[in-house]
């Protein structure tokens, strides 16, 4: 079933596209990233998506409420954690907590349960009555998504989770992330710029200038870089290419000394080679495509090069073409 | 439409930070003592009042008058730093009405407010006044209605200005002037008429002249209130309207 529908969504700031033209859809219950460098507008439509601003042009249903009109419906059935940190942090984890539940009118008779649900989820419950000023970055932001979770959403929404946390908070994170679908029955929409984080999504859109320029599961989008690349080393090379050419029927070459054949399933194919011609090959290699190497085909540039210093520029734009107006 | 658990909450959480910044407890409470008790002391050797009140107890309800404006203004001005800080966008995506904030916001600045007044009122008898309980009950009334509004009228400057650079042109522009511009320290009807009418277009005017009526409602020489009680306590509440009316629009338009 699908709980979102995105389609041909625009939002502009002035002379500014930021999101221009994309349209998707989300299955119930799966994860789906939101692939982009900075300042490609994946927070300008995280944003219009959780109503808090109005698009240009185009619409966005949520569990088939329409986000610009009926944004109470939609506010109900979402949880968001955004990039930058939106805890009180003169107030206490557990305070933090009965705060939302409160906001979001949870039934009297649920809230506390709810709430140290969420903290012993979290694994915060020892640090419950402790200021937030004094969690880490990694606290913080498990907290933020467990208070997501306190009202039951459809939908949660994760902009760029682990932006900003040590690589072990990150695994961490990427562990209680990953588990929610299943145990919380919510749909993810989430942004990253890390190809790593991309890869246990269920579905990708990549989005490059405001544009959707690709999408489908990780193995799918990986399919269209042909397939995996298998490079032998054998004791003689040119008997080895006329062998599995023979055998396979499939086209390999050799390069510095290596063959090198490109097949769909690498892991079911190397098997198979050294079944048939496994005396002659002293070392075997695999490569798999990275998302990398799909953004690399694609945008012709490596996401994280940091695209951040044109990115942030338009960041920057849009922020103070939005101090300057109002909202929407 | 006003959810009630949502204003329950806003103001809660503002309760319970006042409560643990020690701080800022002391400081919104020594502020008014140092001005009553250093500059009202120190100018009541100076300023002739013509017999009935001294100059010191005719500030008192001044005084009281800039605990509540102080108060009311900076509890709303912390819309600012909620949303320096990220918090206010928990508030904006939650599924609650614009003007729900805005109420849990003016009321948290009068229950703030409306405490550190009684706790300033409490130094009334140390100035030699005698305040019946009835006139005790009149002044927390007036000091509630007025931070109700004078915190809207906060939500509305918090509105426009976006950042906190901005405080202090706030504090010297709009806060200070207001202050002075009250009958706080003289009486408004022995000020050049051009302040004369600017005092009248202040909310504080009013609220400060009614505490004056409940203060020393026998006076009835140059020190004596401006205007009567009853139009004291309607201009306020008119105030408190058509200011969190305007809060209410200007937050739900730049959020």
């Amino acid at each position: 079933m699908q709980i979102m529908r995105v389609d041909n969504l625009v939002k502009k700031f002035g002379a500014i596209t930021a999101v221009d033209g994309i349209s998707f859809e989300v299955e119930q219950n799966t994860i789906f990233g939101f692939l982009g460098p900075n300042g490609a507008g994946k927070t300008t439509t995280i944003n219009i998506l959780c109503t808090l601003l109005a698009p240009t042009s185009g619409t966005a249903f949520l569990d088939g409420h329409d986000c610009y009109s009926e944004s109470a419906e939609v506010r109900r059935s979402i949880g968001i954690v955004f990039q930058d940190s939106s805890l009180d942090k003169d107030l206490t984890a557990r305070e933090n907590l009965m705060f939302h539940a409160y906001l979001y009118d949870v039934p009297k008779a649920e809230r506390r349960k709810r709430v140290e649900e969420a903290l012993d989820f979290s694994g915060l419950k020892e640090r419950a009555d402790n200021l937030i000023k004094t969690f880490s970055g990694g606290m913080k932001r498990r907290l933020e998504v467990a208070r997501g979770l306190i009202h039951r959403p459809k939908v949660l929404f994760l902009d760029e989770p682990t932006l900003g946390l040590d690589p072990q908070s990150r695994q961490n994170l990427w562990e209680f992330i990953t588990e929610l679908p299943r145990r919380h029955n919510v749909t993810i929409f989430m942004t990253t710029h890390y190809m790593e984080e991309a890869e246990v999504c269920d579905k990708i859109a990549i989005i490059d200038k405001g544009r959707i320029i690709a999408s489908g599961s990780p193995r799918e989008l990986k399919k269209t870089m042909g397939g995996d690349v298998i490079y032998l080393k054998t004791a003689d090379n040119k008997k080895a290419i006329e062998e599995i050419r023979g055998l396979f029927g499939i086209e390999a070459s050799e390069k510095d000394g290596e063959i090198f054949i490109s097949v769909l399933r690498g892991e079911a194919c190397i098997p198979e080679i050294i079944r048939t011609i496994g005396e002659q090959v002293l070392s075997v290699r695999m490569q798999r495509p990275t998302l990398n190497d799909v953004f690399l085909k694609l945008t012709g540039k490596e996401i994280r090069e940091e695209t951040a210093a044109a990115g942030d520029d338009i960041k920057e734009a849009v922020r103070s073409y939005r101090r300057r107006h109002d909202r929407g | 439409m006003i959810e009630a658990n949502a204003v329950y909450v806003i103001v809660a959480r503002e309760f319970k930070k006042f409560i643990r910044e020690k701080s800022r407890l002391i400081s919104t409470i020594a502020r008014p003592l140092v001005w009553l008790f250093l500059v009202g002391g120190g100018m009541s050797r100076l300023v002739p009042t013509g017999g009935g009140v001294s100059y010191i107890q005719f500030i008192f309800p001044g005084i009281l008058g800039m605990t509540i404006l102080f108060s009311s203004i900076f509890s709303s001005i912390s819309i600012i730093w909620d949303k320096e800080f990220g918090f206010m966008k928990e508030i904006l995506v939650a599924p609650i009405s614009r003007f729900s904030v805005v109420i849990g916001k003016a009321m948290s600045g009068m229950i703030l407010s409306t405490i550190q007044a009684v706790i300033i009122l409490a130094f009334f008898p140390f100035l030699g006044l005698s305040i019946g309980p009835l006139e005790v009950v009149g002044i927390i009334f007036v000091c509630a209605i007025l931070s109700f509004a004078l915190a809207s009228f906060g939500i509305v400057l918090a509105s426009l200005y976006e950042s906190y650079e901005s405080f202090s042109v706030i504090m010297n522009f709009i806060v200070m002037p207001m202050f002075f511009l009250s009958g706080a320290m003289y009486p408004v009807k022995l000020m050049p008429s051009m302040l004369r009418h600017l005092t009248k277009i202040n909310p504080l005017t009013f609220g400060v002249d009614a505490l004056k009526h409940l203060t020393f409602p026998l006076e009835k020489g140059p020190m004596s209130p401006d205007f009567p009680f009853a139009l004291d306590v309607l201009i306020i509440i008119a105030a408190a309207f058509v200011l969190v009316g305007i809060g209410g629009k200007v937050f739900e338009r730049k959020g």
